[in-house]
């Protein structure tokens, strides 16, 4: 039994790893570390996935940093290697097989198609060892890896991949799995379908592990740890997200939005205690002789703003928009009315298409469909849009009402009219405005960051989930914020 | 019984031992309770409702036939129903029964064990028997009272200032449940060993369903397992919880379906779902072709 990392001692190797991790955004801390070292000396270190999980239970403790730490533990402590001719033992691997696939033709198909086969059996049987062993071999034989060569892994692992044609495993893998199971009916085609996903999935992260482990060879830790490090969706740039950091900021929402409710309703109730309420007190105290032990307090009336939300939805602040309205919507259970605008160069109220209980996409498409936010070119008129809005909504605007512009400010050259969102301001409480820029870009080009935020209770860079629930939080119970920070 | 400080061998023996009180657990939960009871350290237990959070701790204590001292965890727990408390009538009828008596002497009277009442915490720490103690729900207490469970959790102990300072005779294993509706502190995270619990794949699901459900067919454990993984996956308000599931193989099982097609899962789904708008969302994505 050999410790994945034979050639480095395991306290420098941990050390590196929890620099890594931290590095990567996840907090651990001096006593964490400790406790992982003192952990390893009760576990046998040679068992990969053992050791995989203490790690993970000393290490980290929130389930968003579990992605950072998988990738990391990845690169850390690969998998020792195979043989070079793991291939060839992995065609040795249990037999059985026999049904599905059809016959290769020619010499080397014939190569490739045992290797198809035996990674199609090691898959039915979930043997990781086996999937392992074979798909080193793949790699050796189809990535074409070359050291030094300073291509990312994505290169060669769509390269293996084509080169060993997974349309055609997956095609066995359905064939043998439907011979099993005889008739099939619509639902379980349906369950066979995402059955072989699964598994095919696994088969795209088994080799995605191998050509990383190969990476890690040629170039070391440190730097293979360093490309693969991703930003805590939290702090993603909102305006530079990829897709699949679209779709993952969107499920991290409404888990957001939850613990942030939760907070603010127990911050309520901590902040202002409430008048004492004598007849509770009173009831309470006969339990204790008639002596009032225990006061009890009435709870007060939460302040719930109005708030009134004015988005920029032009061509570049669209995701931007996109996700402020959603987190808007999920928090509205804390203002006591939520109003809606879109505008570009006029503006137009949307409120209508976020009913509740309607499905968000959805309405954000009919948003860019069917509001009427264009008057000229479709290029954003803060200007305009101002005017527009003073002269449809302005005598909604009350003393209750809390105004939130997002916006980059960018005005295309044209007048501001900052005078415009002056007579609003004077008339609302409050005036927010949230800009996707960072700071220093602001007033820089066609910028009039400046030039509105004078009449704005708050300017607020807003680039990432984090930065927009301080915002939120904020809004919903002023000076909280710096409470919650000092913990 | 059993009372040395490790019970286990292996992570393998943890799993064994939990399998024969038919609690199926996978090689994490498996590794982190080894871990959790060779190091003495409390484990942090996350994940959505209905995975077998509780009922991990309460497998263990039936394992190792221990007491499961259990703290129940809501807005507003304070020290007195999660540490001890002072038996104030007692107290009062005692002061009143002797008025002759020094007050000296009256008072360290008073404040002595006959008149604390011991709460889970306390009772946990007290106990001759080594226990199981389980702190449920503990993202439902207010952040700052986290803090009254630190020194139980890291050094065994609570202080009553009137008493002194009760040390573990024995030591309890830990076990503390989250949903996860907020951030727990800092402090209290460092000192547990952290266990996220997820719903279990279908293999998994599939041999849960075969423990808890004696009589149903394999073949239909595999599809029920199946389902309830496609419906895992679409945007639902609650996704269905391994009890859920379980009760839905009951439900199957007394309907006496032995094979789920279409129009048998849609018309009862909702064992499985609790939301109408669900409801809709999974018959809509089921008898999509």
């Amino acid at each position: 039994m050999t410790s994945p990392a034979t050639s480095t001692p395991i306290t420098s190797l941990i050390t590196g790893f929890v620099g890594e991790l931290r590095a990567a955004g996840v907090p651990v801390s001096m006593v964490e570390t400790i406790d992982a070292m003192r952990a390893l000396e009760v576990i046998d270190i040679g068992d990969r996935r053992g050791l995989k999980e203490t790690l993970a239970a000393t290490l980290v403790k929130a389930e968003r940093h579990l992605g950072a730490f998988d990738t990391a533990f990845e690169v850390y402590f690969a998998r020792s290697p195979q043989d070079p001719a793991g291939d060839e033992s992995g065609v040795g691997a249990p037999g059985g097989e026999g049904e599905g696939g059809a016959g290769g033709t020619g010499g080397v198909e014939d190569d490739l198609d045992d290797l198809r086969r035996s990674l199609l059996q090691a898959l039915l049987d979930g043997d990781m060892d086996a999937l392992q062993a074979a798909i080193g071999g793949a790699v050796d034989r189809l990535s074409g890896f070359e050291p030094g060569r300073p291509v990312g892994g994505t290169y060669y692992l769509y390269r293996t991949l084509r080169r060993l044609d997974v349309d055609q495993i997956e095609a066995m893998l359905r064939d043998v799995l439907t011979g099993q199971d005889g008739e099939l009916g619509d639902l379980d085609r349906r369950l066979l379908s995402e059955e072989v996903g699964e598994r095919m999935e696994e088969l795209r992260q088994a080799v995605q592990e191998e050509i990383r482990r190969r990476l890690v060879a040629d170039r070391g830790r440190e730097a293979v740890a360093r490309t693969l490090r991703r930003p805590l969706t939290e702090d993603v740039d909102l305006m530079h997200a990829t897709r699949t950091d679209l779709a993952a900021l969107e499920d991290a929402i409404v888990p957001l939005t939850r613990k942030l409710a939760a907070r603010l309703a127990r911050r309520r109730r901590l902040l202002r205690r409430g008048r004492l309420d004598f007849r509770k007190t009173m009831r309470r105290s006969l339990a204790t002789g008639g002596v009032p032990l225990d006061p009890r307090f009435r709870s007060p009336k939460p302040h719930r703003p109005e708030v009134f939300l004015l988005c920029d939805i032009s061509g570049s602040m669209a995701t931007f928009a996109r996700f402020t309205l959603q987190f808007t919507y999920a928090m509205s259970t804390q203002f006591s009315k939520l109003r809606s605008f879109a505008f570009i160069d006029t503006v137009d109220e949307v409120t209508d298409l976020f009913g509740p209980g309607t499905d968000f996409t959805g309405a954000l498409a009919r948003v860019a469909a069917e509001a009427e936010v264009v008057l000229h070119d479709g290029h954003s008129d803060y200007g305009t849009a101002l005017a527009a809005f003073g002269e449809k909504y302005g005598r909604d605007v009350t003393p209750r009402s809390t105004l939130i512009i997002t916006g980059d400010a960018r005005n295309n050259y044209r007048p501001p009219q900052d005078e415009l969102l002056a007579e609003i301001a004077a008339k609302a409480r409050a005036v927010y405005w949230l800009n996707p820029e960072p700071p220093s870009y602001w007033d820089t080009g066609d910028s009039v960051m400046s030039r509105y935020g004078r009449w704005c209770n708050g300017v607020y860079e807003v680039r990432t989930l984090r930065q927009l629930e301080a915002f939120v939080e904020e809004l919903s119970l002023p000076g909280s914020r710096n409470r919650i920070q000092a913990h | 019984m059993i009372d040395t400080a490790s019970n286990f061998g292996s992570p393998a023996d943890v799993m064994k031992g939990l399998a024969d009180v038919d609690y199926l657990a996978d090689h994490r939960i498996a590794q982190v309770a080894f871990l959790a009871d060779r190091l003495g350290k409390p484990i942090l237990v996350e994940g959505p409702a209905g995975v077998g959070k509780t009922e991990l701790a309460k497998s263990l204590a039936k394992l190792w036939d221990r007491r499961l001292i259990r703290l129940q965890c809501y807005e507003g727990l304070d020290e007195s129903k999660a540490l001890y408390e002072w038996n104030y009538k007692k107290q009062l009828l005692r002061i009143q029964a002797d008025e002759d008596h020094e007050w000296d002497q009256l008072e360290d009277d008073i404040f002595s064990d006959d008149f604390l009442l011991s709460r889970p915490l306390l009772e946990a720490i007290r106990s001759e028997q080594p226990v199981v103690l389980l702190i449920d729900e503990i993202d439902r207490v207010e952040i700052e009272t986290e803090a009254l469970l630190l020194e139980v959790l890291s050094d065994f102990q609570v202080s009553i200032p009137e008493l002194g300072t009760i040390t573990a005779s024995t030591q309890p294993f830990v076990v503390l449940t989250s949903n996860n509706t907020r951030e727990l502190s800092e402090a209290l995270k460092r000192r547990c060993l952290f266990l996220h619990i997820s719903y279990p794949d279908a293999d998994r699901e599939q041999e849960i369903l075969l423990t808890r459900v004696p009589d149903l067919p394999e073949k239909l454990a595999k599809q029920i397992a199946g389902i309830v993984r496609s419906i895992r996956q679409m945007d639902l308000k609650k996704a269905p919880s391994v009890s859920e599931s379980i009760d839905w193989a009951r439900t199957l099982l007394a309907l006496a379906i032995e094979h789920l097609d279409t129009e048998t899962v849609t018309d009862t789904l909702h064992v499985l779902l609790k939301y109408q708008s669900d409801i809709d969302r999974a018959t809509a994505e089921l008898t999509r072709r």
